[in-house]
């Protein structure tokens, strides 16, 4: 039995909320795109910026402007319109936050952005207080948090409508795991909510003299970590729920997709420590507590990874393929839809390894603050998530605008997808390799005094200059497309594809839905780990520190 | 539940224990465990506590070494460390101003050095060379200037 969807597409007045997150996302992948270009051309050490430009001042744009601006637009446009779809048509009053949220995420942006390209607020996006930044860019980035809360609100009170119109009847999947980010995403942000409120404006704005360092890198990695899960359940949402569509197969387990999203609900938030493991003023024993929570968030992405590939393999025999491997040649390899986001699933394996090894608590001083780390996220966010973002792009765009993804512009896709594996595989390599023999991460170009050690890494910054353009390549490939798709495909109608469950699974138990239990275990968890900790911090705080400017 | 999915739930987890025994036991018991020191100071009188009131180098036993550093921008004070190979060194650090890092290329020394905390970590030195100390938290415009060497003789 399905699950009767109320309306087979997005309507026409949600579609313009969505799409005007899309066009502030692709602008933010313009500008954050570039700043990245110049990085790697400056940290090759052959080209220098010009006009007196920082390189850190082009640091902060690109992590802010991708890290925060290009993922927290795409995902509540896309989650939006996946409720939408899903779930039926907003209310006039639901699309009205929806609206204020975009509107306030727009002002905080703008506000951020004014601040960094004066440079008063080149802090990167982690804030490193005691540095200090302009006051200005500090209440941004809080206006981008906030609205997005607003989006947020949007979306569970479309869910709570469905809710009560459908009583035990589990909730279509898109919706329930888009409820389930949104959630994730406000328990997440009231840390670094709290370290900008209470701690960095008053004392940006001279309110206090004095800021608790240790405190405000806690409350933000708190925050930090949630956050890459926040980037990645959207691309999940789309592995499980709309792949199996595209290819023309079913999703493998409803239940085991909710599962796995319930599990990164309750693990991914408990865990920041792992960004901190070695800073001192923490206990070595809750340090390790918050690794062991690290490695339990592993276990729902490799059941994410057993579904996936399930789906692949029961759809290729349902099709007479043979043999271990011959599913393989069934699947749909012309279709940039499947394919683009497909590469994102691959890059995710060494990806995952990669962080596995980051949590491994004393391993983790081997890679801690090298290029290494770069490589990593480059790979988990910067390929799995976003060409599963450009893959969500190619028919939701023109979805939303009555219009239709051409053969031409499939094929420019997957060139697209191509090129950035390609751009990747250079650049990231080559960050893995330099950060295991200690080239540091967020460093300019600098050759330590001709130490040799520091020569050794710079054939590898060469190869991440070439990554890097590669890339750059893509991402205007990928601009051109995104245009064509929002203003010049033809009209035409693209389909919303949305997967069903597999005849044989199970019906999702109404468990699933008790949020009053999940979220109980959530704080349970997130008071258990920290609450001792973060009480010696507080008790035992060395006299705090003045604010610097140094840049 | 298919028995295929049985079998991969089972060896997921069976990883992740013993991924978390492995670290456990190193942490624990062999003393591996990341540099988390829980002293305090206070940042803006470094140079008036001790022991950073005499930063430098002091032999404290046979092969074996104390340095006391102070980490401000964009420089490590003492700047120039020598060694002899076979040394090990336990490193007192504090920071002046801001977050920094004490990296040493080539060995298991990381760590963050923060305002009004002290950081401590050891390192045995086997291998003769000029071993390049550096910065590896992003501290300000002079960042990547801040390095100085270690060399074992």
């Amino acid at each position: 039995m399905g699950i009767a969807t109320e309306k087979l597409n997005v309507d026409r007045r949600d579609g313009r909320l969505v799409m005007a997150h899309f066009y502030v996302a692709f602008i933010a992948l313009a500008v954050g795109g570039l700043a990245g270009l110049l990085q790697v051309l400056v940290r090759s050490g052959k080209f220098e910026l010009p006009l007196g430009i920082g390189y850190y001042q082009v640091l902060t744009v690109h992590g802010v402007v991708l890290g925060l601006v290009l993922t927290t637009f795409f995902i509540m446009g896309f989650q939006i319109a996946a409720v939408s779809r899903t779930s039926g048509t907003l209310t006039n009053k639901q699309r009205v936050i929806g609206w204020i949220g975009f509107w306030l995420m727009t002002a905080g942006t703008i506000m951020a952005a004014v601040m960094i390209l004066l440079n008063e607020a080149t802090v990167l996006y982690t804030f490193y207080a005691p540095l200090q930044a302009h006051a200005i860019y500090y209440l941004g980035l809080t206006f981008v948090v906030v609205g997005s809360w607003f989006d947020g609100a949007a979306i569970i009170l479309a869910y709570s409508k469905w809710r009560k119109a459908h009583p035990g009847t589990p909730s279509p999947l898109l919706t329930f795991m888009a409820v389930v980010n949104t959630l994730m995403w406000i328990v997440a942000t009231i840390g670094v909510a709290t370290t900008v409120l209470f701690q960095l404006l008053p004392w940006s704005l001279g309110l206090v003299d004095r800021v608790d360092v240790l405190l405000s890198r806690t409350l933000f990695w708190y925050f930090g970590h949630p956050l890459v899960y926040f980037w990645l359940l959207p691309a999940y949402m789309c592995w499980y729920a709309i792949i199996p569509k595209i290819i023309g197969g079913k999703i493998f387990s409803d239940s085991l997709a909710r599962l796995s999203f319930i599990l990164f609900l309750l693990f991914s938030i408990p865990v920041g420590f792992h960004h901190q493991l070695t800073e001192p003023g923490i206990d070595p024993a809750w340090k390790f507590l918050q690794v062991v929570l690290t490695f339990l968030v592993i276990i729902p992405s490799l059941m994410t990874a057993f579904s996936l590939f399930a789906t692949f393999e029961s759809f290729g025999r349902s099709r007479g393929a043979r043999g271990l491997f011959g599913w393989v040649r069934e699947l749909p390899w012309g279709d940039a839809r499947f394919s683009v986001p497909f590469i994102g699933m691959l890059s995710f394996i060494p990806a995952g390894a990669g962080g596995i090894i980051n949590a491994s608590h004393q391993m983790n001083q081997v890679v801690h603050n090298t290029i290494w780390v770069t490589g990593h996220f480059h790979l988990t966010l910067a390929t799995a998530v976003i060409l599963t973002f450009f893959g969500i792009s190619y028919w939701l765009v023109p979805h939303l605008t009555g219009r239709k993804l051409t053969k031409a512009m499939n094929k420019l896709a997957i060139i697209q997808g191509v090129l950035w594996a390609i751009g990747m595989t250079f650049m990231s390599g080559a960050m893995h390799a330099a950060g295991l023999l200690g080239a540091p991460r967020r460093s300019s170009f600098s050759e330590y005094g001709g130490a040799p050690q520091a020569a050794e890494w710079i054939p590898y910054q060469i190869a991440q200059a070439v990554g890097g353009s590669i890339l750059f390549l893509a991402i205007i490939l990928m601009l051109y497309i995104f245009i064509n798709l929002a203003f010049f495909a033809p009209k035409g109608e693209q389909d919303f594809p949305v997967g069903e469950v597999a005849d044989e699974a199970e019906k999702a138990p109404m468990v699933f839905e008790n949020w009053k239990l999940w979220l109980g275990i959530t704080v349970v968890l997130i008071l258990f780990a920290y609450t001792i900790p973060l009480i010696d911090m507080i008790e035992n705080a060395p006299i705090g520190s003045k604010g610097y400017k140094l840049w | 539940m298919h028995r295929s999915e049985k079998v991969w739930l089972l060896l997921s987890f069976g990883m992740i224990i013993g991924f978390m025994l492995i670290t456990g036991y190193q942490a624990f018991a062999l003393g591996m465990g990341p540099p988390s020191h829980e002293e305090r100071i206070d940042p803006q009188k470094v140079d008036e506590t001790a022991p950073f009131d005499r930063p430098g180098i002091t032999k404290i036993g046979e092969n074996e070494y104390e340095v006391v550093m102070t980490l401000q921008i964009f420089s490590f004070t003492p700047n120039q460390i020598e060694v002899p190979a076979g040394s090990t060194v336990h490193f007192t650090l504090t920071s002046k101003d801001v977050v920094h890092g004490f990296q040493v290329a080539d060995t298991n020394i990381n760590a963050m050095v923060m305002p009004g905390y002290v950081q401590k970590i050891s390192q045995k030195f086997e291998k003769p060379g000029e071993y390049l100390v550096l910065c590896n938290e992003y501290c300000g415009a002079g960042h990547q200037m801040m390095a100085t060497t270690i060399t074992v003789k």
